[in-house]
């Protein structure tokens, strides 16, 4: 039968298809060292290995993509928060060198007062800048910009005073000079208020340094629940593939060539995951630019939203695909080196 | 090219499997490993494949000391051990040629190699024209020729074989022996597990018998008696 074609004629089999090479380049004829060719087809494995794993995921399609979006989601909800908090803080940092003081004068101060308050205030080394807005000035502002000009107009008289707009020098921009600083300026009879910035900046970058530790450990919990999805998800891709890997280990495979495809499983999880994040928090700030911009024209702020960077968006996939590949290093690690052709012949006597 | 000394295997809950087994095989030789269920003959196997470590003893494949060689080199080792399996385990989520070509992507053969080493390995076994089916549409027999071609593609100097032919009728069993023995022809060292007994005497090879975990003939050169049962 077909058992006695074997051994002693398989050379005179014409070549095989495909193989049609002129001077078959079996050993001297080739050129390359065998170290050449052992890289060549370490890194040919890995390009397979690398496309075979990409292709089974497509060939799942609504379950790779069903872990794309739990990845993509949990990357992009702290991702998300933390390009928020980075605006504010830009927020803040911009107006803590500006950090003014604002007096309010008495209704009654009259325009001598004004003046010399403003000669006395210039002249101070702790204060590097004085602007001057009349009542008729702020007036004229609010009439503009408020939407009240017909009812200014049943006013009698103007009902805004006075108001001197103070930068104090850096030297004493911190909570002790400003507060001196204040104290001082409220003992002029004249000045019926004075108000700093400062205080709700300070409450603003506290609450955003608050913010900033809670978004990190936000991110860290549901970078490891990243983790820790895509172990499970490999850790069903192991069991499904059981027979593959009795099969290699028992033909020499070592530990590595075992796990290789299950890493790369683990990483085209992560860099779909980390693109998911990355068109959310896209599609997200583009549907939220429209009503920022005009809260903030409305606090006459600078304040934007500010998306990705290209550095941004490299470092999220870059932390998405190191996340799907620690989680299926941590699932190999655990279920992978359990399976032992030692467990092959449970099935036969 | 396999040397057992003294080697006893005890498993976990005190099972002794294989007690006290000497015995050497050289290079080219074809044996038989015979003995009734439980007897020990997968243990004795697993040790060579280096799926379990003796209890006691030394088990020496190729002139390496097997007892002690690190987890690490055993995929190495097991490059130059070819296994035949009654269940075959073949792959059915790919084809014959994927089959056969999964020793040689493991050690890292050149890409171009792979299709011409496959096709020899398969012509050997008469299944060329089969390459591209799926093994599940093979029969039985067709399915084990296609386990001993992925037992010998990268060239193995030792063949072992776990039951080939338990779920086959005996004449293609005997196909599968008369490969084995071809094999043997060209200097591998072939150990078959089996307990056909009427194929094992037809072969009129040296056996080595099995029971309760002693070897009891075939530690030398086969013995007239036990072969022939007079």
């Amino acid at each position: 039968m077909a058992a006695n074609r074997g051994v002693s004629r398989p050379s005179q089999k014409p070549p095989a298809k495909g193989k049609e090479r002129p001077a078959p380049g079996r050993g001297a004829a080739r050129s390359r060292t065998p170290l050449q060719e052992l890289l060549g087809s370490y890194l040919s494995h890995h390009r397979k290995t690398a496309k075979d794993s990409a292709q089974r995921l497509w060939r799942s399609p609504v379950a790779s993509l069903m872990t794309w979006m739990v990845m993509g989601i949990a990357l992009a909800l702290p991702v998300g928060m933390l390009l928020l908090l980075g605006s504010l803080q830009g927020v803040s940092a911009g107006w803590d060198s500006t950090a003014r003081v604002t007096l309010y004068l008495e209704q009654n101060a009259g325009g001598d007062t004004l003046d010399r308050m403003r000669i006395q205030l210039a002249s101070r080394k702790d204060i590097t800048d004085v602007t001057v807005i009349t009542r008729e000035e702020a007036l004229a502002e609010f009439r503009a910009s408020s939407g009240l000009a017909d009812a200014l107009d049943y006013l009698d008289e103007n009902p805004l005073p006075d108001t001197l707009l103070l930068t104090p020098s850096a030297d004493i921009r911190n909570k002790q000079g400003m507060e001196a600083l204040v104290d001082e300026l409220e003992q002029v009879d004249a000045v019926a208020r004075v108000q700093v910035d400062l205080g709700w900046l300070q409450r603003l970058n506290t609450i955003t340094d608050l913010l900033g530790r809670g978004v990190w450990a936000l991110a860290l919990l549901l970078g490891a629940a990243v983790v820790l999805v895509i172990g499970n998800t490999i850790r069903l891709a192991i069991e499904n593939r059981r027979d593959e890997i009795l099969v290699a280990k028992l033909v020499g495979g070592t530990d590595a060539f075992v796990r290789r495809p299950f890493l790369y499983t683990g990483i085209w999880y992560g860099l779909g995951g980390g693109i998911i994040a990355f068109v959310l928090l896209e599609l997200t700030l583009w549907w939220m630019s429209g009503p920022v911009e005009h809260l903030a024209s409305l606090y006459r702020s600078q304040f934007e939203l500010s998306g990705l960077t290209f550095e941004g968006t490299f470092a999220l996939l870059l932390a998405s695909v190191l996340l799907g590949w620690l989680g299926a290093w941590l699932a190999v690690k655990r279920h992978l080196d359990a399976i032992e052709p030692n467990q092959i012949e449970a099935g036969h006597a | 090219m396999i040397q057992f000394e003294k080697v006893s295997k005890r498993y976990e809950g005190g099972h002794t499997a294989l007690q006290g087994v000497d015995f050497e095989l050289s290079r080219g030789e074809l044996a038989f490993l015979t003995g009734h269920s439980g007897a020990g003959k997968s243990t004795l196997l697993k040790l060579i494949m280096l799926m379990e470590r003796p209890s006691a003893g030394h088990v020496i494949v190729g002139g390496q000391r097997l007892d002690q060689l690190p987890r690490r080199q055993i995929p190495f080792i097991r490059r130059h051990i070819g296994v035949v399996f009654q269940n075959h385990q073949l792959l059915f989520d790919r084809s014959v040629f994927d089959n056969v070509a999964m020793p040689l992507e493991v050690t890292g053969v050149p890409h171009r190699d792979i299709g011409r080493r496959v096709r020899a390995a398969l012509d050997k076994v008469g299944l060329l024209s089969k390459e591209r089916m799926n093994p599940i549409q093979l029969s039985g027999g067709e399915q084990q020729r296609v386990g001993i071609a992925r037992a010998v593609v990268n060239k193995p100097p030792l063949l072992l074989a776990d039951e080939p032919t338990g779920n086959l009728d005996p004449g293609l069993s005997a196909d599968i022996m008369h490969l084995f023995e071809q094999f043997s022809q060209v200097g591998v060292t072939v150990l078959i597990a089996s307990h056909d007994i009427a194929l094992i005497r037809h072969m009129e090879r040296r056996v080595l018998t099995l029971r309760q975990g002693r070897l009891t003939s075939g530690d030398s050169m086969p013995d007239e008696e036990v072969l022939y049962g007079r």
